[in-house]
């Protein structure tokens, strides 16, 4: 058929190209005088393992990554639940509830929080205006704190909408037989309506992990010191460091880690998914 | 039947709670965008509660201020070229994967995905290794390229859903009846794609519009918006900011409502087309 032949080109031009690209970079090396050699080795890959910061600062990411996932499904699973099985008629209006705060710019809202949580920000002088505390404090700002709530922020409503979907999904003669057989609501949710959402779950899950792990944007905004994450790493390296190589090196051992979470993430939702 | 599940009082203890939380969760979701709307009109700028002597400076400071205006432009121009790009090569994409049987069919369905999942910097460090090794200069050119090529994934997705709930009978009847091949494509599934269509061009739009972790690493003399407030944000706080991002929000609003009205329109032509 003609009409493969288009986006096939394309894709392997743009996009299929510049991850082998990537790959090639990655064994490649970088002369004191900055210029990049195309000579084969492994160097990129040793210093990697030898430095240490390069894996603090990967497992650090992960952690907040980690959290961030967490607090997106305790934010997003709820949220779903009740907009699906108890919203009734408001049930479309809340969902685009959800839905807009999608639409506000990134870094606007990033932005924002940087205005509600700095040390003349909005919570501080709250805080002080009725009397909480004497003196703002300073950790809310500049801390993984605001990097792991900004990101939550960011990603609760693409946690929700995975979740939403699967949760809509489910039969609902399958919540009036479990009730009708005598199932309390708390039987019927573990047993029946748990079990089904999990694909959802996870396709939210690795969704809020995969995208606030290579995120670079938050922690230099309001991470400070204390919150750099792999890809702040990653951008120095191909910005002023000028060690391209090795930023390609780091970049795609996040490739793998992220395509072989995908992978894994696919075949557990398949797992679990019915019919 | 939907009498009784409405009525199962079994629900009703444990709602109050999730009431609860619905609200907590949309108050957290909304916070900040209140806060950025109600401090553009703040007269100290940024800090301090509550909000003293509300004024417009910030809007008219913005409304003279030529370098963000000259942004807009440009990031409507990347998120034009996104669109002709994308919905080029992602509406034949989303109808080979539907219908063509091809080697490799399943790497090239996963490869047109990823950018949909794929943190932005590694698409944007990629295409900009590509870009250095083919010599071509950074400039909005390359920023469109890779704004096309990202949302190439947004475009398949919506259009290939588009094409599973698509009769096919219908076409099925159109060949039949001697129209060829073509003439079946452009007046039989077309049409009945407009919807997934419009819908995927209007999300590209705005995500190409607000598109920065790409835009990061192919960015060359001229700026788009995102990367002009960006700019700005890293030299210190403007106000001005909350007042172009308030605007931006209105605008955003508008779009989800005409895209809204227009999906219910369409639900309700294809009810009674039925």
């Amino acid at each position: 058929m003609a009409v493969t032949l288009p986006p096939l080109l394309w894709v392997g031009v743009f996009l299929l190209t510049p991850y082998l690209l990537m790959f090639c970079y990655s064994f490649w090396s970088v002369t004191p005088a900055q210029t990049i050699v195309h000579a084969w080795n492994l160097d990129n890959y040793r210093e990697l393992l030898q430095v240490r910061v390069y894996w603090q600062t990967l497992l650090r990411s992960m952690w907040i990554a980690a959290r961030v996932t967490l607090f997106s499904l305790l934010l997003g699973y709820p949220l779903a639940y009740f907009v699906s099985f108890y919203a009734g008629r408001k049930k479309d209006l809340l969902y685009q509830l959800v839905i807009i705060p999608l639409w506000v710019s990134y870094l606007v809202r990033a932005y924002a929080w940087k205005t509600i949580l700095g040390s003349d920000g909005v919570l501080n002088t709250l805080l002080q205006y009725v009397h909480l505390t004497r003196h703002p404090l300073e950790f809310l700002l500049y801390s993984p704190f605001a990097v792991v709530l900004t990101l939550t922020h960011i990603y609760t409503p693409f946690t929700f909408l995975p979740v939403y979907a699967a949760l809509e999904h489910i039969p609902r003669n399958l919540v009036e037989a479990s009730h009708d057989l005598g199932a309390t609501p708390a039987q019927t949710f573990w047993k029946v309506i748990f079990p089904l959402s999990i694909p959802g779950v996870l396709a939210g899950a690795t969704f809020a992990f995969v995208l606030s792990l290579g995120d670079f944007l938050a922690p230099l905004l309001l991470g400070g010191p204390s919150g750099i994450m792999i890809s702040n790493i990653v951008v120095s390296l191909f910005g002023a460091a000028y060690n391209w190589p090795l930023g390609a090196a780091i970049s795609l051992c996040m490739l793998v880690l992220v395509v072989s979470l995908l992978f894994f993430s696919e075949r557990l939702e398949k797992k679990w998914s019915f019919s | 039947m939907e009498l009784l599940v409405s009525g199962s009082s079994a629900a009703v203890p444990r709602s109050r709670w999730l009431t609860l939380h619905a609200g907590a969760v949309f108050a957290f979701l909304y916070l900040p965008i209140a806060v950025l709307i109600l401090y553009s009109f703040n007269g100290e700028g940024v800090g301090g509660f509550p909000p003293h002597h509300l004024t417009l400076d910030w809007y008219r400071t913005l409304f003279a201020d030529a370098p963000i205006w000259d942004s807009v432009l440009n990031s409507l121009q990347v998120a034009l070229a996104a669109m002709a790009i994308s919905l080029t090569f992602g509406v034949p994409a989303a109808l080979a994967l539907d219908r063509a049987q091809f080697p490799g069919k399943a790497l090239f369905r996963r490869l047109v995905l990823l950018p949909l999942i794929l943190p932005g910097i590694i698409t944007g460090l990629s295409l900009l290794m590509l870009f250095n090794v083919m010599g071509t200069r950074l400039s909005l050119l390359t920023i469109m390229l890779g704004h096309g090529t990202a949302l190439i994934s947004v475009a398949t997705t919506e259009v290939f859903a588009g094409l599973q709930k698509l009769d096919r009978a219908q076409e099925e009847a159109s060949l039949d009846l001697g129209a060829n091949y073509w003439q079946t494509f452009w007046r039989v599934t077309v049409p009945n794609l407009k919807l997934p269509i419009i819908g995927a061009a209007l999300l590209i739009f705005t995500l190409s519009m607000d598109e920065i972790a790409v835009s990061f690493f192919l960015i060359g003399r001229d700026n788009t918006l995102p990367l002009e407030i960006w700019g700005r944000l890293r030299r210190g706080i403007t106000p001005e900011i909350n007042a172009v991002s308030a605007i931006i929000f209105v605008f955003s609003l508008i779009a989800i409502v005409f895209w809204y009205r227009l999906r219910v329109r369409g639900e309700r032509v294809a009810d009674t087309g039925v």
